[in-house]
């Protein structure tokens, strides 16, 4: 692993982290993509020997070939993941005009029934267990 | 012979979910799949035999390559068991899913990805690298992605989205973790790595768990990493939750076994003793909170899979045979749970309390269809539940685990407490207006899907008459995996 592939997995990481805790879907995608390509960036790295170049090493010898064959399982799937993750948040958009993320209905339901009504009428028994 | 006999459960369902996305026929679809499922569970029970057979592990080497660079599939015990009972809740949930005749099931695409997530599962079973393993919860989360949000209503949307971007995550962490392993040991293949990772400097070796635990916790919804299951289970049709409920979160604590017996065996009891108990516990004050079946089920997946990590915690060949047991009762328990919730809802058109009650009036088999099975999940006698929360606890005394035990106990009568809400919410009481007049016999109604819950319903008492075989199965596979050693030489032996 060489510095210059440190630096670019370092890069993808804290960008994709920074993405990912956006509210806005198509910003969360983007961290996905990020972060995915940094760790596939890693396991092309792991190939070669500590501060050689990964896939052909220093001397031009070629490197361990099997953390490539690894990392092209993981680009297919982290491209089939993020196709259908654009149609989701598509969806999503198409439905409510709106690139966020929700809140869980039940949740608030809940918080507000907690904070305002103490005694619920009929069935439940709701406030006697807890 | 037997290396086609363990690549049918993975291959076959993949291979006829290409094929079914070309055979649109409703009714070809159906019996394909029907027919694949069936495949695969014979040649799993066939593993079984073989496994019985030999004392050991069936290994295959798929393409004849040498060892290192091999994918490799391995059956012991506890894949095979694992195996065999999830296929069974498949085509049982399967029927179910028939019977309803969901908007889900009526779109080309169900049996489709139900037949992925059915190859996936098997694979991540039968994984004997965890690159392999890797690829195996991909398959069954990308079929999962698809049949959770598959009738794209907004509240499926809404609830598919943090489920999708959680799990995503959990992938890119656990692929993370696999790429630092082969960093430091240069494999990922399970029998090599138990060697290797022993060299590794503590620290390093602290830190690849900790790795693997935060991903599979995620997967397995463990606490504080659950929050996204109770929120997106809820909202897709009971035939999906109840595979979901069954089999998903278990494959997690299946890998939690696997990593934590195999690759890093001892590590992390005292984590794991508060992840397990604070899951518990949190779990059945979840369940208790909500008054709507579905959610309360759903929230008891968690404080089930406390119990699970409570074993694993415990590491003695006891606590992993209780654990092993445990998953063996709890994946039909749950999903059986789940289709009686189904029929409830289908009838009603809700599971909430404030709109069913006094089912019981309508029909007493689906009262008895639900009790069995809530009786086992409270782990009262003669039911399977009991056994494996007994002999959870009896390994939490072996092991001087004694605050466990008591949390374990006080979580068992919270079960029973959130059991005996949802009967009295659902089942006894008046009937309520909202429920649709003058039906009784309402199994009569819905043949298909009395069948399935049946069927499941049966297997459940099955785990319980058959206790005393299944636990002492549960035993020698715990022998198997207590001891790396025996794994390693099964595998690099073949």
């Amino acid at each position: 692993m060489s510095v210059a592939s440190l630096v670019a997995i370092a890069v993808l990481f804290g960008t994709g982290s920074f993405l990912l805790m956006h509210r806005s879907l198509t910003r969360i995608i983007l961290g996905v993509v990020m972060l995915g390509n940094g760790i596939n960036v890693l396991i092309v790295s792991t190939s070669s020997r500590p501060g050689e170049p990964p896939i052909v090493g220093a001397d031009g010898a070629m490197t361990d070939p099997v953390p490539q064959a690894l990392v092209l399982t993981a680009i297919v799937i982290g491209f089939a993941i993020v196709a259908f993750m654009l149609a989701l948040v598509w969806r999503n958009w198409t439905l409510s005009g709106d690139d966020r993320v929700e809140d869980d209905v039940e949740d608030r339901r809940l918080a507000r029934e907690s904070a305002v009504s103490p005694e619920k009428p009929g069935r439940g028994h709701h406030e006697d267990v807890t | 012979m037997m290396n086609l006999v363990i690549v049918a459960p993975i291959v076959l369902p993949i291979l006829m979910a290409a094929v079914l996305l070309i055979v649109r026929s409703r009714i070809a679809q159906r019996a394909l799949s029907f027919a694949v499922l069936a495949v695969a569970l014979a040649s799993s029970v066939a593993l079984v035999v073989e496994v019985l057979a030999r004392d050991g592990a069936v290994v295959s080497r798929l393409g004849d390559w040498p060892g290192d660079i091999a994918i490799t599939l391995v059956a012991d015990r506890l894949a095979v068991a694992m195996l065999v009972i999830s296929l069974i809740v498949l085509i049982t949930v399967l029927t179910f899913a028939i019977g309803q005749g969901s908007g889900d099931e009526r779109s080309p695409f169900y049996y489709p990805a139900y037949l992925v997530l059915a190859g996936g599962i098997s694979q991540a079973f039968l994984a004997g690298d965890l690159f392999n393993l890797f690829v195996a919860f991909e398959l069954l989360l990308m079929a999962s992605y698809v049949l959770l949000t598959l009738e794209g209503t907004r509240e499926q949307i809404r609830s598919g989205i943090t489920y999708v971007v959680l799990n995503v995550v959990e992938s890119l962490l656990l692929l993370f973790a696999i790429g630092l392993i082969f960093a430091a040991t240069g494999t990922v293949n399970m029998a090599e790595l138990p060697t290797r990772l022993a060299e590794l400097p503590d620290g390093v070796r602290l830190g690849l768990n900790l790795l693997l635990l935060v991903a599979f916790g995620i997967k397995a919804a463990v606490f504080p990493l659950f929050f996204w299951l109770p929120d997106s289970y809820p909202t897709s049709p009971s035939s999906v939750t109840a595979v979901f409920a069954g089999l998903l979160t278990k494959v997690g604590v299946y890998a939690l076994l696997r990593t934590e017996t195999l690759l890093f065996p001892g590590g992390q009891t005292t984590l794991l003793l508060v992840v397990s108990g604070l899951t518990m516990i949190i779990g059945l004050l979840g369940a208790i909170s909500h008054a709507h079946m579905k959610r309360i089920l759903s929230f008891h997946i968690v404080s089930q899979i406390g119990y699970m990590v409570m074993g694993i915690a415990i590491a003695t060949e006891l606590a992993i045979a209780a654990t092993i047991f445990y998953l063996i009762h709890q994946i039909p328990v749950k999903a059986s749970l789940f289709l009686v919730e189904g029929v409830v809802e289908h009838e009603t058109g809700s599971s909430s309390f404030d709109r069913v009650g006094g089912l019981v009036r309508r029909s007493g088999l689906l009262a008895f269809l639900f009790l069995v099975p809530a009786l086992s999940l409270a782990g009262l006698p003669p039911f399977s539940g009991f056994l494996a929360k007994l002999s959870l606890v009896q390994a939490g005394f072996t092991g001087e685990q004694y605050v466990i035990i008591g949390v374990a106990l006080v979580g068992s009568l919270l079960t029973l407490i959130s059991m005996i809400k949802i009967w009295t919410g659902v089942f006894w009481g008046e009937v309520e207006p909202t429920v649709p007049e003058g039906r009784t016999g309402i199994l009569r109604h819905h043949r298909t899907m009395a069948t399935a819950t049946w069927a499941l319903v049966a297997v459940t008492i099955a785990v319980s008459v058959f206790g005393g075989w299944l636990f002492e199965f549960s035993m020698d596979a715990a022998r198997d995996i207590v001891d790396p050693s025996i794994y390693v030489r099964a595998v690099m032996g073949s």
